[in-house]
């Protein structure tokens, strides 16, 4: 009998459809040359292959926490019909279940011993005193914090610094190992290459932003092990582990409001600027009208409205997380709709261009249907817009989050993400000292996802967007050339 | 061009129904009015007089678009499309769920509104066009390259770090400005300040950003090599010839930014306890009052309409070649 049961929420579902749509389009455009170029620029971009290594960390933390189940409950007899508990875990829960589960009382600051608060406890021969009582897990295993305090951080600090070590050596060896083997050069060689960075693609950058990452992370792993490393919320969760959890809402905002979009804007766009006439009034009033109300309150009236929904129809949901996730999907739904016009606009005025152009009046000529020549000759002509906006859009949807659940309509206040974790220490602005942490860990981890996306995004317009590539051809990539 | 806008304002009336339309299935089809009435009373256990009651005190007892049981004009006007929604052409936006005027209570919220909104968009945009100018001036130096470095790092930044961190610095540890809040007069000056330099610093990335691409791209032309050609000074190429150039795509994407303004205040509003028009809006999503947030919605299509208008004339101030028809 299995341990547990999976459960595939509706976000997950999507996003596991998404990501096997792109390795699928891996494979099938490699063959392609027109369409691999572009991205074999994109690959030999230093800019862009930095940024694709933090992205990474992002995705895999993100994918980890959309592996969804219910664990069945302790305690059940083997025969019996197997119950599951209510909560639903994903696989990044298991992987930090001592920061999941280790809370304390309240708010401590990062790496601290002792509660941010101070509490009146009893004293052993009596009497009270008001004090900082000691955490419950942070710290816990030295028996004089204040002696041992500085020795053990670093201590341990240091030991996790020298595991990055080992993981990023093994790292760049089977990186050299790799490019050795299918270059056919031998491996100190190719090392050498790597190093004064003589490869195509821009191996040394990909290794010194791996290596960032490991020297921040590794510490920061073996110490939360042992402490609370970015300190605890107000009622006590560890803020490194809500920060790790807060990735996968910005991630699925992200993609699954882009996906949304997608075929509202393709099929509106290319049919308006193709079929001109009333199917272009039509489509044109639909986008104005749309894009005049201002998209917040847009956003603002329908998850209002959808608030109302789900309150009266409780049926449509089991547990907590299935409650969040459904209201997660309607609010990529909704951010989709809002958001198509841009892109639509976009298509239209492309798609008006490409119908005179001669390729597409000879085969109206030859008398090819419309459908054909939409989908064979139109499409794959304006994909690069499509892709420019899907990467470009992608860091605002992040950012639009954490706004979004500010003014009250964005993801389930009971859901953590990056808006939620905000909101949530705002409140304590005007406490003294100042409890910082839970922004600062919000923040940075939102700055770090949204600078490596638009860095990212940057990377990909360049190589696509054929009035940019030009002039940073003239300039920029006759030195690379030359290089290479 | 009188024929024109003639024109463009009768277009607008079909956008505005059709927002009416939208925000009316929105409010109305998803949830019926008994969902609605039993959600504000609260609970499942609450009796059929009472959710009647509820509703017709709120007047949502009558048909969504057809009264087949009146007579005359009343089968339209008698519904609760003619009441609550149509009647927002002429800005009669009904009271509010505590009793008083939603249009009053926005003709005074108007005020701080642009107390705020105003300077941080002018300012704003004479700041972002002077920086773009420059980059563009110190063009593919390191000026430029650090410049660009600098706007993208911004730009990444949560507009709620900006807010945060600049009440934190400036008004807790440094003393210069209260906090928030708002008053009357030239008192509202030191309460204006901090929102103000907030919103612009906020917008300083991806703004910059983007006019130094509209001037980069201007400068590659042909007029530009030939001024060039002809001896004039690379600054008076730039503020002359470039940014009049420019004049045309910068009025379209200012436009664009018009609305999004919008959402900018309903944030910074809420954070300095302005009582604009973003703090209520604000207010009335938390207490679930929809005949406000419907008002707001009518009220920001109909200026976005206004805003397109503006721009069509603006073309043909800043361009004498673009005749409107």
């Amino acid at each position: 009998m299995m341990p547990f049961k999976i459960v595939i929420l509706w976000t997950d579902a999507i996003l596991f459809l998404l990501i096997g749509i792109v390795v699928a389009f891996c494979f099938y455009a490699r063959a392609r040359p027109h369409m691999s170029q572009p991205w074999r620029y994109v690959i030999h971009s230093k800019q862009g292959m930095a940024a694709l290594v933090f992205l990474a960390f992002f995705l895999v933390v993100g994918v980890l926490d959309s592996l969804h189940f219910r664990p069945r409950l302790s305690g059940t007899d083997e025969t019996q019909r197997a119950t599951f508990a209510v909560q639903t875990l994903s696989a990044l829960d298991v992987v930090a279940t001592p920061l999941r589960t280790r809370t304390e009382k309240t708010y401590s600051a990062p790496l601290a011993t002792h509660l941010f608060a101070k509490e009146t406890v009893e004293l052993p021969g009596g009497g009270q005193a008001r004090v900082f009582p000691r955490l419950a897990f942070g710290g816990a295993h030295l028996a004089d914090p204040h002696a041992d305090w500085s020795t053990d951080v670093f201590r341990t600090a240091i030991v996790g610094f020298g595991g990055g070590v080992i993981v990023w050596t093994i790292l760049a060896f089977l990186v050299t190992g790799v490019v050795a083997n299918t270059s056919g050069r031998g491996v100190v060689q190719t090392w050498r290459a790597i190093w004064r960075d003589q490869e195509a693609v821009p191996w040394r950058v990909i290794l010194i932003s791996a290596a960032a990452l490991i020297v921040v992370l590794a510490p920061m792993l073996a110490l939360c092990v042992k402490y609370h490393v970015l300190g605890t919320d107000k009622v006590g969760q560890d803020v490194f582990y809500l920060s790790l959890k807060s990735i996968r809402t910005g991630l699925v905002i992200a993609i699954l409001a882009t996906l949304v979009m997608l075929p509202f804007a393709l099929v509106l766009g290319i049919m308006a600027g193709y079929f001109r006439g009333w199917i272009d009034d039509v489509i044109q009033y639909v986008y104005t009208t749309l894009n005049s109300i201002p998209h917040v309150l847009l956003i603002a009236a329908a998850v209002l409205m959808m608030q109302a929904y789900m309150g009266t129809h409780p049926e449509l949901f089991d547990t907590v997380e299935q409650r969040q996730d459904l209201r997660l999907l309607f609010l990529c739904l909704i951010l989709g709709v809002t958001n198509w016009t841009g892109l639509c606009r976009l298509l239209r005025g492309e798609t008006l261009k490409l119908r005179e152009l001669e390729y597409v009046q000879a085969a109206r000529a030859f008398g090819v249907s419309n459908t054909s020549i939409l989908t064979r000759h139109i499409l794959p002509n304006v994909m690069h817009i499509v892709l420019i906006t899907v990467v470009m859009d992608f860091s605002g949807l992040v950012l639009a989050e954490a706004v979004l659940s500010y003014v009250g309509v964005g993801v389930d206040p009971t859901m953590i993400s990056f808006g939620n974790m905000i909101n949530a220490a705002r409140l304590e602005m005007a406490r003294e000292p100042m409890v910082w942490w839970s922004l600062a860990s919000a923040f940075v981890f939102m700055l770090l996802m949204v600078l490596s996306a638009n860095l990212f995004a940057d990377a990909v317009r360049d190589a696509f967007d054929p009035r940019i590539a030009r002039p940073v051809k003239r300039d920029g990539a006759a030195m690379v050339v030359v290089k290479s | 061009m009188t024929a024109y806008l003639v024109r463009r304002v009768l277009y607008a009336i079909p956008i505005l129904l059709g927002v009416n339309l939208i925000t009316f299935a929105l409010f109305f089809a998803i949830n019926s009015p008994e969902d609605m009435a039993r959600l504000a009373l609260g609970g499942k256990r609450v009796t059929a007089e009472a959710v009647e009651k509820w509703k017709s005190d709120k007047g949502y007892d009558k048909p969504y678009f057809y009264d087949a049981e009146a007579s005359g004009f009343a089968r339209i006007t008698d519904t609760i499309f003619f009441t609550k929604s149509a009647r927002m052409f002429v800005f009669d936006f009904g009271a509010a769920d505590d009793g008083r005027d939603i249009a009053g209570e926005m003709r005074a919220r108007i005020g701080p509104s642009l107390a705020i909104a105003l300077p941080t968009f002018v300012v704003g945009i004479a700041c972002y066009i002077t920086f773009a100018l420059l980059l563009a001036f110190f063009r593919a130096t390191y000026v430029d390259i650090s410049g660009v470095v600098a706007c993208v790092v911004a730009m990444s930044i949560s507009g709620l770090f900006y807010i945060i961190a600049g009440q934190y610095l400036i008004s807790k540890l440094w003393h210069l400005v209260p906090i928030s809040g708002f008053s009357g007069g030239f008192g509202a000056l030191k309460f204006i300040v901090l929102p103000v330099a907030i919103g612009i610093v906020g917008g300083v990335g991806a703004s910059t950003r983007w006019y130094r691409t509209i001037f980069l791209e201007e400068i590659n032309k042909d007029y530009v090599r030939t001024a060039r050609a002809r001896g004039l000074a690379e600054s008076r190429i730039l503020f002359r010839h470039v940014l009049k150039n420019a004049m045309i795509p910068i009025l379209t994407g200012v436009v664009v930014v018009i609305p999004t303004l919008f959402l900018g205040s309903l944030i910074m509003e809420s954070f300095f306890s302005i009582p604009g028009l973003g703090s209520y809006t604000i207010d009335a999503i938390n207490d679930q009052d929809y005949g406000i947030v419907r008002s707001m919605v009518f009220l920001g299509s109909f200026l976005y309409i206004v805003g397109l208008i503006l721009t069509d004339i603006s073309y043909t101030l800043a361009d004498p070649r673009v005749r409107l028809q």
